[in-house]
Order: structure tokens, then C-alpha cells, then sequence
């Protein structure tokens, strides 16, 4: 082209795969350095995308074990209030004396539930790894844009997850002042047990995770803006790219904020400063840090907090729209309005955070503002969904697990969607908030969905990983079991909301009013461990088709479009043995002109019509 | 048609693909963007200052704290002592200009380790009054929990904030360092680009743009 022969050329920069002219023009030198790796810096210390991907996966799914466990756990206290299980006591010791858990325990559980879930799972475990993954791969990149980084993305995460281990370890044990952290509660030494020392491990480890996360999203953003190959325009990027994208837009702009937040919390808890405390008693003694302002807090962290659960989902709807696309053999239905219905998201994100704040007392005009900014965000939701579900119509469609839970996810997220609604609205809110209602209606709209996607992620790009599959069987058991195991657990918490039944509370034996709900909280605390049991089955089919799965033998065994499958069947580090496939059209050529599928580096043919988006 | 043709159709557009968009380097783009991220973070210390100030009924005056000057016994400079701090970090912002000019222009090694040098220079006479100015309040007994000169919302937040921005300059300065020491041994000659000359320079001045806020905050409102 006309650009290479303008471009001077310069000499090569010797550290590094890419290298681009003055003028912008990506160039790669002569031969790609070919590094002597041993194990450590194979697998270990890897600066390989694909392998720190792996790692954010292994680590991810640690984090969801435990944290599923500890959910369990709280459960049978809320499914079998009263009865003891002398296990408990043998595992967990003073924390569960005679077999029940104590309140202070319970607390601890639900805090770690909640932030293992939210930050260490859904957000690292799920971008990390899938951002790390794709990027490069769908974007015709040898690699991140700068692969230190990366690989120091996954070291600064893995020290945060050391932190919050051992803040379980240590005497007065873990944060339990909500995963939210909100002060006073978590900004005075004592004002509970776990605001002791597990408070500021909490606070370490965070900063270390917004660290992690940071160095992660940086590099993101620039790959796909800067590394993409030739051809592939911004508007033929797979839709999980611009998925990851933009969640790496919104990391960078909101997590820097609870970096901030999080130093603020921990000089008042260390340092004697009231940033967030005023006029507070303890035992009867009236406090020396005064003039400070709990409710600050709380903007500071719904500002970060409200767009970490569009972190969350939006790496989920990037992975089910490529694979509802792929599974249905069908262009995605609209993929210029998925587009700009995540960007709309994306910048909404923003401009709603208060409506967590509607029982702060909230001016009530203010409240009406973010009322109708919440709303809003129904509008290109509801774009996405009507967009999978035209995708889905009609289609030729293949049920593989990975099909599966992204349809599961649609189901999901329209389910904890309509309920959004609801709590959208400040009037409906304020008696909903401290209910069940909005345990029901997170769990189901980000956290189970996201996990969906996640899921779905993994089944459709294990291939890719291990150059093996995944046992469909196991997959679809796998399914079933979760699909209905979660909706029976979340289901009935609408209900037991809506009559007022509170969330954060260790027993419901106190209130005589809620005691018909007795059998119903047993019900979901036993759905909710056959909905563990079939994670360990994931994790056993997960492990197992690592070494023993069935071996992939072609290179693209979805007949996918996508450049990923263009790769050997287990790429090594620079991804392609030859040059950068160019791209020559966007990735959802399905069932085009009696052709399954045509992938993106298939040339226009004579006469072909152009474009469908 | 034959396939080249159609490949050699396509228009030349900066987004279409093996290309940077805004023509900079990807390490150039993650300095910007690293910028942006951090705006946020003093972005969110300077909305608590505004919170806690506007909670407050009265607020000390800055020409009654910041009036001692170095050396200066019994002599009242109000602010006298923060405009020298300004100017110096303003200055070595000039110089950083000069640095990366020296490398970009005319790949001058001896030039660019020079206005490096001095850059490092008014970093470290920065950092140097703050500690002086820090431990003179200190001794006065503005602490993180105590302030003789009025709302003590003003300690904490000026040291919190202030410290922040210092640690950024510390950083700033170590970096520095480390980049002349790169110059000085040719590393950027071998590379033939100084562009990371440039790279701490964007984050030197985005330093010293966050002090203009910073100053403007405690000093002047």
C-alpha cells in the first residue's frame, strides 16, 4: 500500500515484537526474537498472553470455589437455623462453636463471599482472563502491547489473592464489614472484630487488585486500539473485543477512584483522620474524629461500584454474542446497535451510581435525576437482548454446552433485568433495599449471568487453551443442574423480598413473621448445593480434559470466522508460525450465500455483496 | 478481480487495521491513558477536600498557615514560601520541554542528560521544601488529627493530598534518574528514539499540572 513505501525505515527496536514507525504504521521486524524459555519463564513468570490468561482462568476458578463454599456455608445458617453441625466446629473452631456459626463468622463469610465473587472472580477471573485470551488473537496481535506489563497484571493480582487468603488466617480473621466496605463500620478499629486487622488486609489487597487491574486494562486498550492487523477495522472487531474494550475503558476511568477511597479508609482507621467519621459513640465514649463524612464514602465507591458490575457484565455479553453468533450459524443480529448499545452502557455507567443511594436520604429531586438516568439503562439492555434473540430465531442452531449457557445467560440477564426496574425506581426502592428482593436481583442479573458467560467462555475457547475439548456430557449436566439450580435458589427470594423479609441479618428465627419461610430458606440452601455439586463436576471435567480430553485435530473445530482459529491448534508465543493473516471482512459471515461460514481472511469473492451491518 | 485488487480497493483509513490510529506509539498511548486513570484518583481526593470544605461553617485562611519562609525568623511571607515551591516545579517542567526537544529534534545525548539533570534538580528542590514545609507544620501542630489554625478537616486533607502529589514527584524523580542514566549510556542512541525521553516528560508535566489544582486548593481558595 501506498503507506509502506512513504515509510521511512528506521531501525528496528531490538526489545520488542512491535515496533511501529514514526508515522503509526505497525511493523514487525525481520524475524520475530525467538526467546529460550525454561518452565519458569514458560509457565510461570510467562509473559505469553495466552498463558497469563490461563493463570487469571486457574486463579479465577480457585476464588470461585472458595467463594462458593463460604456461600455455602452461610446457607445451611440461613436454611438450618439452630442445628448443628459438629463439622463446622471441627473446621472453623471458635468461629463455630457447637456447630453453628456466630454472627460475627457469618458476616465474614458474606463480606469474602462478596468480594471474592465480585473483584477476584467476575472481574479478574473474567476479563483477565478472556481480555488476555482474545485480545490478541482476535485482533491479529503477535501479543499485549507490552507483555511485562501483562505479565505483572497477573503477579499484582496473585499478590492480592495472597492477601486476602491469609486475612483468613489470621486471629481476629477476615473483613466483615460488607464487600462494599462502607465506614464507620470498616473505618474504626472498633467497631467490630473483623474491622481489626482483617480490615486493613482487605484494604492491601484491594489496592493491590485496582493495581493488578490497571496495569491489565492499560494494555487492553492499547492493543486493540494500536495492534489490530491490517484489515481489521474497528467495525469488523468480534464483538467479544469491543466487549473487552470497553470494560477496560471503564476499569481505567472508575477503579483509580476506589484507589483513592480505599487510602482514604485506611488513614482513618491508622492514622487518625475522620475522612468519613463523625459523631460517632462507642461503649457510651464519644469519639475524637469528627468532621468527616460517612455518605462521601459511599458516592466514592458507587462511583467505582456501579460501573464494576458493567466490568462484569459486558466482558459476558462480548463472549455470548460471539458464540450465540458462531452456535446459531448466523450473522449477530445488529452488530452496529450491540456496538453502541454497550457504548450507551458503558457511558450511562457513570451518570447512575446514586440510585444505591436512595435510603442515604437522597435528596428526593436528586433521586428523581438518577431515576431517570437508571432507566435509561433498560433501553439498549433490552437492544441487546431483542439482538440475541433475533439472532438465535430461525438459526441452524447447535445445542454444544458452551451454546447452552450463553442462552442461558439471555435467560438470565432478561430475568434479573425486569427486577432492575424495579429497584431502578427510588419510590420502589426504598421498602425493596434492605430486602431480598436485591440479593435476588444482583445475584441473577450479574452475578449468576456473568458467571454464565463466563462458563460459556470457557467451553467454547477451552480448545484454543489446551488443544483438547471439554466432555459434552459433563457440560450439559453441568448445565441443567446450574440452570435450574440457580433459578430455584434466587427465584424465591423475590417473593421473601417483597414481603420484607431483610438481607444481612445471621437468623430470621427473630422475626415471627418470616417464619413461614422457614422451609422455603432450606429448600434454596439445598438447591444451592446441588448447584455447588455441579461446579465440582465442572472442575472435575475442567482438570480432566487438561490432560485427558479428547484431542482437537483440526484448527478450527467451531467453524468459527474469527482470526483465533486461524492460529495452530495450541499456538506457541507470537501466535502465528508465519506472517499476520490480513483481515478482509468482519467475523460474522454465517450461512452467507450458501457458505456456513466464510472466515475473515477470505477475500471478497467477485460480485459478493459488501457489508451487512 | 483478482484478489490483490480488491485488497489494494480498500481505502487507506487510519482505523482500518496495522496502523495507529492517532499515529503514536502503543507505549505512548498507555503513558496517556495511565494519565487519564490518575486524574481520576486526585480527582477523587479533591472532590472529598470540596465535600469536607463546603461542610464546614469556617476554614482557615492560607495567608495565616503558609507564612514562614526558610531562614526567614520573625518575617511574614504569606505564601511566599509555596510561590518559590511553584515556580521551581514550573521551572523544571521548562526543562523537561528542553530535554525532550534535545531528543526528539536533534538526538543529542549530552543536551537532553543536561535538561534531564536539571529537571531531577527542581524535582528534588521540590520535594526538599516540602519536607520543610511538612515539619514546619508539624512542629506548629498541624498533624493529620490536630490544626491550631482552624477546621482540622484541613490537616488531614492537606497532608493526605499533598502527600499524594509528593509521592508522585518522588516517583517522578526516580524515574528521571532512571532515564538519564539510560541517556548517559547511549541506550536511546543504540534504539535511535528518544521517545521515552518523552514518555516521563508527559508524565512530569502531568505532575505538574495536578500541583496547579493542588495549589490552587489549599493556597489560594
Amino acid at each position: 500500500m501506498a503507506h509502506e513505501m512513504q515509510t521511512a525505515v528506521s531501525s528496528p527496536v531490538t526489545d520488542h515484537v512491535h515496533f511501529q514507525t514514526v508515522e503509526g504504521e505497525i511493523r514487525e521486524p525481520e524475524h520475530i526474537p525467538h526467546h529460550k524459555e525454561n518452565f519458569v519463564t514458560k509457565y510461570i513468570f510467562s509473559q505469553d498472553h495466552k498463558t497469563i490468561g490461563k493463570q487469571f482462568l486457574f486463579t479465577g476458578m480457585f476464588w470461585a470455589f472458595v467463594g462458593g463454599l463460604l456461600s455455602l456455608i452461610f446457607r445451611l445458617q440461613l436454611g438450618y437455623p439452630g442445628q448443628s453441625f459438629p463439622i463446622l466446629e471441627t473446621l472453623f473452631g471458635k468461629w463455630a462453636a457447637g456447630g453453628i456459626i456466630t454472627p460475627e463468622f457469618y458476616y465474614k463469610l458474606v463480606t469474602m463471599h462478596g468480594t471474592l465473587l465480585v473483584f477476584f472472580v467476575l472481574t479478574a477471573g473474567l476479563s483477565g482472563t478472556f481480555a488476555n485470551l482474545l485480545i490478541p488473537l482476535q485482533c491479529g496481535a503477535r501479543d499485549m502491547a507490552s507483555p511485562f506489563l501483562n505479565m505483572l497484571s497477573y503477579w499484582f493480582f496473585f499478590a492480592a489473592s495472597v492477601v486476602m487468603l491469609i486475612s483468613f488466617f489470621i486471629p481476629d480473621g477476615a473483613a466483615d464489614g460488607g464487600w462494599t466496605f462502607y465506614p464507620p463500620l470498616n473505618g474504626l478499629r472498633e467497631a467490630s472484630i473483623g474491622s481489626r486487622a482483617g480490615a486493613d488486609y482487605w484494604l492491601i489487597g484491594m489496592a493491590l487488585f485496582i493495581i493488578s487491574s490497571l496495569l491489565g486494562g492499560l494494555n487492553y486498550i492499547t492493543t486493540v486500539l494500536n495492534l489490530r492487523t491490517k484489515g481489521m477495522s474497528m467495525n469488523r472487531l468480534p464483538l467479544t473485543v469491543w466487549a473487552l474494550l470497553i470494560t477496560a475503558i471503564l476499569g481505567l476511568i472508575s477503579f483509580p477512584v476506589l484507589l483513592g477511597a480505599a487510602i482514604l479508609v485506611l488513614f482513618d482507621r491508622n492514622l487518625g483522620t475522620s475522612f468519613f467519621l463523625d459523631e460517632i459513640f462507642i461503649g457510651g465514649r464519644h469519639l475524637d474524629q469528627m468532621g468527616g463524612n460517612a455518605i462521601l464514602y459511599q458516592h466514592l465507591f458507587w462511583f467505582l461500584g456501579h460501573p464494576e458490575v458493567y466490568i462484569i457484565i459486558l466482558p459476558a455479553f462480548g463472549l455470548v454474542s460471539e458464540i450465540i453468533a458462531n452456535n446459531a450459524r448466523k450473522p449477530i443480529f445488529g452488530y452496529r446497535a450491540m456496538v453502541l448499545s454497550m457504548l450507551a452502557i458503558a457511558i450511562l455507567a457513570f451518570v447512575v451510581w446514586a440510585h444505591h443511594m436512595f435510603v442515604t436520604g437522597l435528596n428526593p429531586f436528586v433521586a428523581s435525576v438518577f431515576v431517570f438516568l437508571t432507566l435509561l439503562v433498560a433501553v439498549p439492555s433490552a437492544v441487546k437482548v431483542f439482538n440475541w434473540l433475533a439472532t438465535l430465531w430461525q438459526g441452524n442452531i447447535r445445542f454444544t454446552p458452551a451454546m447452552l449457557f450463553a442462552i442461558g445467560f439471555v435467560s438470565l440477564f432478561i430475568s434479573g433485568g425486569l427486577t432492575g426496574i424495579f429497584l431502578g425506581n427510588s419510590a420502589l426502592d426504598i421498602p425493596l433495599h434492605d430486602t431480598y428482593f436485591v440479593v435476588a436481583h444482583f445475584h441473577i442479573v450479574m452475578g449468576v449471568s456473568a458467571f454464565f458467560g463466563m462458563v460459556a467462555g470457557v467451553y467454547h475457547w477451552f480448545p484454543k487453551m489446551f488443544g483438547r475439548y471439554m466432555n459434552h456430557t459433563l457440560g450439559y449436566v453441568h448445565f441443567w443442574i446450574t440452570l435450574v439450580g440457580a433459578y430455584l435458589v434466587f427465584w424465591p427470594m423475590h417473593y421473601m423480598g417483597l414481603i420484607g423479609l431483610p438481607r444481612r441479618v445471621w437468623s430470621l428465627d427473630a422475626y415471627q413473621n418470616f417464619s413461614m419461610y422457614g422451609d422455603m430458606n432450606r429448600f434454596m440452601t439445598d438447591a444451592a448445593m446441588l448447584v455447588f455439586f455441579a461446579q465440582i463436576l465442572f472442575i472435575l471435567n475442567f482438570v480432566y480434559s487438561i490432560f485427558w480430553g479428547r484431542k482437537v485435530t483440526v484448527k478450527n473445530p467451531w467453524q468459527s470466522n474469527s482470526l483465533e482459529w486461524t492460529t495452530e491448534i495450541v499456538p506457541g508465543h507470537g501466535n502465528w508460525k508465519g506472517p499476520i493473516p490480513t483481515v478482509y471482512r468482519w467475523p460474522y459471515d454465517y450461512s452467507k450465500n450458501g457458505d456456513d461460514f466464510i472466515p475473515q481472511t477470505e477475500p471478497y469473492r467477485p460480485g459478493e455483496e459488501k457489508l451487512h451491518h | 478481480m483478482t484478489e490483490s485488487s480488491l485488497t489494494m480497493s480498500v481505502k487507506p483509513n487510519v482505523w482500518q487495521g496495522g496502523f495507529s490510529p492517532f499515529r503514536i506509539s502503543w507505549g505512548k498511548l498507555m503513558m496517556w491513558y495511565f494519565l487519564v486513570g490518575d486524574s481520576f484518583s486526585f480527582g477523587a481526593f479533591l472532590i472529598t477536600y470540596g465535600a469536607l470544605r463546603f461542610s464546614y461553617e469556617s476554614w482557615p485562611l492560607p495567608t495565616e498557615v503558609f507564612k514562614s519562609f526558610p531562614f526567614l525568623e520573625n518575617v511574614e511571607v504569606p505564601l511566599g514560601f509555596v510561590s518559590f515551591m511553584t515556580f521551581t516545579l514550573i521551572m523544571s517542567s521548562v526543562t523537561m520541554v528542553l530535554a525532550v526537544h534535545y531528543g526528539n529534534a536533534e538526538r543529542n545525548r549530552y543536551k537532553v542528560a543536561k535538561w534531564l539533570a536539571w529537571t531531577i534538580v527542581g524535582g528534588l528542590i521540590f520535594l526538599s521544601s516540602q519536607a520543610w514545609e511538612w515539619t514546619h507544620l508539624i512542629t506548629h501542630g498541624m498533624t493529620m488529627k490536630h490544626n491550631p489554625f482552624g477546621a482540622p478537616a484541613f490537616g488531614w486533607l492537606f497532608f493526605t493530598i499533598t502527600g499524594f502529589h509528593g509521592f508522585h514527584v518522588f516517583t517522578g524523580v526516580i524515574i528521571n534518574i532512571i532515564i538519564l542514566i539510560n541517556v548517559l549510556r547511549g541506550v536511546y542512541d543504540r534504539r535511535g528514539s528518544y521517545e521515552m525521553v518523552e514518555k516521563v516528560g508527559l508524565y512530569w508535566h502531568f505532575v505538574d499540572l495536578v500541583w496547579v489544582f493542588v495549589f490552587m486548593a489549599f493556597y489560594l481558595l
